[in-house]
């Protein structure tokens, strides 16, 4: 039985290698995805595009405006001199955002009276908005306790001293990169598997197959498995990829992470296997790949958190295999997680895989006979 | 042989050919039901999955609160956190409780008051709070970060208010948000995976048709009549062309009346934004598929050439002037990016015609130079 199942195996794998467009399919686009969205997933806000209005003459604004334009993640655009000429940039998208200080700001300040700062954001992206309010305000922050310090006024009563675990300086690229390992894996073993068998029944070969000694449970097995070696590889090197070209500090051990690919793996094989073996068509199981593949991005939380979802899309995403693994990625690198913290992770994922492939294994066996 | 069928066909466009054309590629549709659910029963699953799945707006962050001396000052503090719908707040006694449920992901963040903060209070320099917040995923980390900012900066207000003696700010940061004043995540996500959504299916529809058609040899049948090839690429068009549109309009009214997103555009202008962004969708998916030659990488290019894409570099989610030069320079080949930026500019801003206009030249110019290149790729092989 397992020379049979081997022999299928390479059957297959020829059968994929062989061919120049699914070799390339299998090995450019998770290079070039990898490194164009290692690159372009952050939320990091780098070029804050943003216009002053100010009409005060006065010291105060312009050391407030200094301290904006130091600020490497800020960066003017233009200088505006009425409101009228506020709406044509923010409307335009010309800037982010647009900084106004009235005429008596200094004065106000130096006669102990509150100034104040008016900003104006484009909403259109509320997060990109948060941000650079954000980023606005610690400006400010800065400046005020830099100014009362020098009038001599009484400090606040209680100070915050906010420190960030696991990922200090908050660069995006260490959250999205490790979670592109997971992304990508599923993308191939799930593309690789789910046509296969979709493939061979629309040109007849599969007939073929069954007229052959193999059982069954062997075809999908030997279905299952270059789908599952071919992602172990490509999960491999692109750990490589994330630890030495994008410097994501690897501070867990292997065996917790590899274990996780391995129910992960067997989890998207199944998912893959099972939808190739409800299609008739390749068109169908295209159509179903699409339709396991995005909501399964989506709603993993590789994006957006699954907190944020209400409460019955949250329980959708336990049936998501995504879901466990990243999670198990993403500690296994930035938290040095271990075994017993990972527990509750594996567990899920094998059982998603092992029924997917025994549903697999079922609609199998009742297309056949 | 082929040649001189071509040189007999007649110049042009012959309408009774194309509609006989088109009439074919109706029944095929009809036949093979995925196509319809392709255009009208996906985006409605789509656009409800993501349009409730995907948000940033944090609410009921678990958060640890470790007091080691519990009194009046550490109460006042705590309540902030506990009125707050930000946060679901849990007491502890000792900071090591607060760090392993960290570990655990119990909990997002902590907020430490040690023993002696309310002596520190009274004293003559400020108190200080610790907190500590999982960086893991920075974007979440920050906007906790802003959230216990908040709840600090009313207490301190408060405090200060009650001891008689207003808190003295220098400068206040009076902020005001334009075309979307509440900062619903959902207002600009949805307009965004409209055509996201969109990509996807506009390179479904047409993906496999064409190599489908050379698989099954049904590809020479066509060609020994006199079609010629603009009239086959059209009547492949527009039947998916009205399908897509169909689905459009769909996804749109979903966005107005299901997700209350405000539309303050005009409709003519979404009509003709949104037609041309489909029909470079459409192109697109007719050019994979004829560079395809078979339907399996035909299928494996529409995957990963147009969701993962669409998805991460159109600036739906990530701030495009935030990429690397280099990466920028990718998203100019995205046609997604420049739809988004219309339908976000349509929805909360209105008719902004430099936005339009110069996306919708670009959208113009990538529709016609893919279905020239699908033209000139088609006339190759009927050689």
């Amino acid at each position: 039985m397992l020379r049979r199942i081997i022999a299928l195996m390479i059957k297959e794998i020829i059968a994929i290698v062989a061919d120049p467009k699914s070799r390339i399919v299998l090995i450019g686009p998770p290079i070039i995805q990898l490194l164009v969205f290692g690159y372009a997933a952050t939320f990091d806000l780098e070029h804050v595009t943003y216009a002053v209005y100010n009409e005060d003459r006065g010291r105060a604004s312009r050391d407030l405006l200094a301290r904006l334009e130091g600020s490497p993640n800020f960066h003017r655009i233009a200088c505006v001199q009425s409101d009228r000429e506020v709406r044509p940039l923010i409307d335009g998208r010309k800037v982010m955002a647009v900084v106004h200080i009235g005429p008596l700001f200094t004065e106000n300040l130096l006669r102990g009276r509150p100034g104040s700062l008016q900003v104006v954001v484009d909403g259109r992206n509320s997060n990109t908005a948060m941000i650079v309010l954000n980023y606005v305000r610690s400006i400010v922050t800065g400046f005020n306790r830099a100014w009362s310090e020098a009038r001599g006024d009484a400090p606040a009563p209680a100070d915050l001293r906010i420190r960030f675990w696991f990922n200090p300086n908050l660069d995006s690229r260490w959250f999205i990169v490790p979670g592109l390992v997971a992304l990508l894996t599923l993308v191939v073993s799930l593309l690789l598997t789910a046509l296969s068998v979709a493939r061979e029944r629309e040109a007849g070969t599969f007939d073929q197959m069954l007229a052959t000694p193999l059982r069954p449970v062997e075809i999908l097995i030997g279905k299952a498995l270059p789908g599952f070696v071919i992602g172990m590889a490509e999960a491999t090197f692109i750990l490589l990829m994330a630890i030495f070209w994008f410097h994501v500090p690897f501070r867990g051990a292997i065996l917790p992470l590899y274990l996780g690919l391995f129910m992960f793996l067997l989890s998207a094989v199944g998912a893959g296997l099972m939808i190739s073996s409800l299609s008739v068509t390749q068109q169908q199981a295209l159509l179903g790949t699409f339709l396991f593949l995005v909501p399964a991005i989506i709603l993993s939380g590789f994006s957006t958190p699954i907190a944020n979802m209400p409460p019955a899309v949250q329980y959708l995403t336990y049936l998501n295999p995504l879901r466990y693994f990243l999670i198990i990625v993403r500690s296994v690198f930035l938290e040095a997680a271990s075994f017993d913290l990972l527990l509750n992770l594996y567990w899920p994922m094998a059982v998603i895989g092992v029924a997917a492939l025994m549903t697999a294994g079922w609609l199998f066996r009742r297309r056949l006979y | 042989m082929k040649e001189s069928h071509t040189a007999r066909a007649p110049a042009g466009l012959g309408l009774m050919r194309l509609s006989g054309l088109m009439k074919k590629e109706v029944h095929q549709i009809v036949r093979d039901p995925s196509s319809i659910a392709i255009a009208f029963v996906l985006p409605v699953i789509l656009l409800i999955l993501f349009g409730y799945g995907v948000s940033l707006d944090a609410e009921h962050v678990p958060i640890a609160i470790v007091v080691e001396h519990a009194g009046t000052e550490t109460a006042g503090f705590v309540a902030g956190f506990q009125g707050s719908r930000y946060f679901s707040p849990r007491i502890m006694n000792t900071i090591q409780m607060a760090e392993k449920a960290l570990m655990r992901r119990e909990v997002d963040g902590i907020v430490w008051l040690r023993g002696n903060f309310a002596r520190e209070m009274l004293g003559p320099g400020p108190a200080s709070i610790g907190v500590i917040v999982n960086g893991m995923d920075a974007n979440q980390a920050r906007i906790i970060e802003g959230y216990v900012t908040g709840v600090w900066s009313t207490w301190q207000e408060r405090l200060a208010l009650e001891r008689g003696s207003p808190l003295e700010i220098p400068v206040a940061v009076e902020q005001r948000i334009w075309f979307n004043a509440e900062m619903r995540s959902r207002n600009f996500l949805v307009p965004g995976l409209i055509a996201i959504i969109m990509t996807l299916i506009g390179a479904l529809l047409t993906a496999m048709v064409v190599a489908r058609e050379w698989e099954r040899g049904t590809m020479e049948a066509l060609m020994v009549t006199p079609v010629r090839v603009q009239e086959i690429l059209l009547g492949k068009i527009v039947p998916y062309f009205i399908l897509g549109m169909g689905g459009m309009a769909l996804s749109v009214a979903m966005a107005v009346w299901v997700f209350h997103v405000p539309f303050r555009g005009s409709y003519p202008v979404l009509f003709a934004t949104a037609a041309l962004f489909l029909l470079t969708a459409l192109a697109m998916g007719l050019l994979i598929s004829v560079v395809a030659k078979n339907q399996f990488v035909a299928g494996q290019i529409a995957i990963i050439a147009t969701f993962l894409p669409a998805f991460i570099l159109s600036g739906f989610l990530f701030d495009i002037g935030s990429m690397p030069k280099a990466v920028q320079f990718v998203t100019y080949i995205i046609a997604a990016r420049y739809f988004v930026s219309i339908l976000q500019t349509l929805f909360l801003a209105g008719d902004v015609w430099t936005v339009v206009v110069s996306n919708g030249l670009a959208l113009g110019i990538m529709c016609v130079f893919f279905l020239l290149l699908v033209r000139r790729r088609m006339k190759k092989r009927l050689e």
